[in-house]
């Protein structure tokens, strides 16, 4: 991928992001917010990637941590956004 | 799998985000929308395992066992008070994480090709480790300042002098990288410097600015990982970092224009307290206090009765209380409605996940635009632990430190009662004309035992 090609998926997708966030009612703008979060735990790939080339022990050392962080973010982002979209969803059946 | 392939893959997951974010946006499609962006993590997350560059695998399975564990454990524990925290310690993980990658990444490939450093390689590396850095430490002191544990730190010129300090250690660590790469003292410098800088950054922003640092902080752990994606040459991690970078400034830039402030203004300079009217002028004489019993007279039989939660509710754990409350009043023929500033509480929405774990109803909600309209046709509004975002001086008083700062119209309704258990001020550090309106009585309690009361009180009316 040459740079141009990667500067130009960054611009694009950040215009695509402000189009798809712009909308966004107030009330769920924090599972908006950690469910992005988790998504921006994407950085796990770049981790295991890193992980994956066992170059040193210090980069392994590195890439570890690396892993484990990336994969907690990811993890605990999806699951507790999870638990937050639940209670708004439950209580939209008891009321129907 | 062959380098297409897992390119392909990447291509799904990166529209798996996309429609994912796209489905948060809307209340009965968001659960969903989260299930997709879990699947195209693990469609990337499996793609990426099965390169055939991957040439040893213990170190990643035994970090993605206890990743999991450890944030699964989190994920489960929290209490919804507590989320602002936990958002904010994600955000740092992620940070964390690319931060980690962007130096790893520089480390591979000095110690490789020693003489040719890959330009582009280099600067994404740096940039990465610098936003990574400073999301780190920026969201552990955030983490600190939202569970209250941390309450230090004011603007003052001493720490600008100190954060201009570390800003040019930085500088100078990154000209000291560029000129040579293979050199990690630079590395390990550029790390400390910028690591400090978050810390620096971060301290001095007040509590009631929180909802802007938690939302440019998630904002950066997006860019940080869009930054590994430049330095690994990677499609799928430019995509999702950016998607993710711009909506965390969305979000800041909602918050920022909520409290009529610029983004600039949170970072660097307090909010004037103090300028506003001397509180003895404004109280002296005027406050009437009142009681559980005399609120559930007056609740009973209204038409329209407006609650305005804010950061006391959340601190009170009086979510569950209000609930009961309202529950009662709709039995007894109110129309009940909650009116939430876009910044009450300590992150974008804070309010309404309280809420909604006590299972109020989503459109019994309105937001300021909504219920500002409705207060003059509105019995009573009740105030539990709000008190800038409801001062009519930003509407009314050209010269009070918040005018101009949008609120809610409370003191337009019929009455108005204030639980809080004093007159002490708000974040802005000014008095409330609100609290000596002649249609307000306050009534000073803890926000959850005053709801309890009242609601003993109405069921004996």
């Amino acid at each position: 991928m040459t740079l141009v090609v990667a500067i130009t998926l960054f611009v694009l997708a950040v215009f695509l992001g402000v189009e798809l966030i712009s909308k966004v009612p107030a009330t769920l703008h924090t599972p908006l917010m950690s469910g992005a979060n988790a998504i921006s735990g994407i950085t796990l790939v770049g981790a295991i990637s890193t992980a994956g080339t066992d170059h040193s022990t210090l980069t392994n050392a590195l890439a570890f941590v690396a892993v484990v962080t990336a994969t907690t973010n990811v993890v605990g982002g999806f699951l507790v956004t999870h638990r937050m979209l639940d209670m708004f969803s439950s209580r939209k059946r008891q009321t129907k | 799998m062959s380098p297409d392939l897992i390119q392909l893959a990447y291509l799904v997951s990166a529209v798996l985000f996309v429609l994912g974010i796209k489905s948060l946006a809307h209340p009965r499609r968001a659960a969903r929308g989260n299930r997709l962006g879990a699947i195209g993590m693990a469609v990337a997350v499996f793609a990426t395992l099965l390169d055939r560059q991957i040439l040893s695998y213990p170190v990643i399975a035994a970090g993605l066992v206890v990743g999991a564990v450890f944030g699964t454990v989190l994920a489960l524990r929290v209490q919804m008070t507590g989320m602002p925290q936990l958002v904010a310690l994600f955000n740092g993980f992620g940070g964390a994480a690319s931060l980690l990658v962007g130096a790893a990444t520089l480390i591979v490939s000095s110690d490789t090709s020693p003489n040719s450093v890959d330009a582009q390689l280099l600067t994404a590396s740096i940039a990465t480790v610098i936003i990574g850095s400073i999301t780190v430490t920026g969201s552990a002191v955030a983490v600190g300042k939202l569970s209250e544990w941390l309450n230090l730190g004011r603007h003052s010129p001493a720490i600008t002098t100190v954060n201009m300090v570390l800003a040019t250690a930085t500088i100078a660590s990154v000209v000291g990288l560029v000129f040579d790469p293979t050199q990690h003292l630079w590395l390990i410098m550029m790390v400390g410097a910028t690591a400090l800088l978050g810390i620096g950054l971060v301290l001095p922003i007040g509590g009631a600015d929180m909802p802007v640092v938690i939302a440019l902080l998630n904002s950066l752990s997006g860019l940080a990982a869009a930054g590994a994606g430049f330095s690994l040459d990677n499609p799928l991690l430019i995509i999702a970092g950016s998607l993710v970078g711009a909506s965390g400034l969305i979000l800041t830039q909602i918050m920022c224009t909520a409290m009529n402030r610029t983004l600039l203004g949170v970072l660097f300079t307090a909010v004037t307290a103090g300028e506003g009217a001397d509180p003895n002028d404004v109280y002296e004489g005027r406050v009437t206090s009142t009681s559980a019993d005399e609120v559930a007279m007056l609740l009973d039989g209204t038409q329209r009765v407006a609650f305005i939660p804010g950061y006391g509710m959340a601190v009170a754990q009086a979510q569950h209380a209000v609930r009961d409350l309202a529950r009662q009043l709709e039995a007894r023929g109110t129309e009940v409605v909650f009116a939430i500033h876009p910044v009450a509480g300590r992150m974008p929405g804070h309010m309404n996940v309280l809420l909604a774990e006590a299972e109020v109803p989503y459109e019994q909600l309105l937001d300021m635009n909504q219920a500002n309209p409705t207060f003059r046709q509105t019995d009573v509004v009740v105030i539990i632990g709000a008190n800038d975002v409801v001062n009519p001086a930003a509407r009314d008083d050209p010269n009070s430190p918040i005018a101009g700062m949008p609120i809610l119209d409370a003191d337009q309704a019929q009455t108005v009662i204030v639980i809080k258990r004093s007159l002490s001020p708000g974040f802005a550090g000014i008095p409330n004309p609100l609290f000596a309106a002649d249609n307000t009585l306050m009534l000073f309690a803890d926000g959850q035992n005053a709801l309890v009361e009242i609601n003993r009180a109405l069921s004996e009316v």
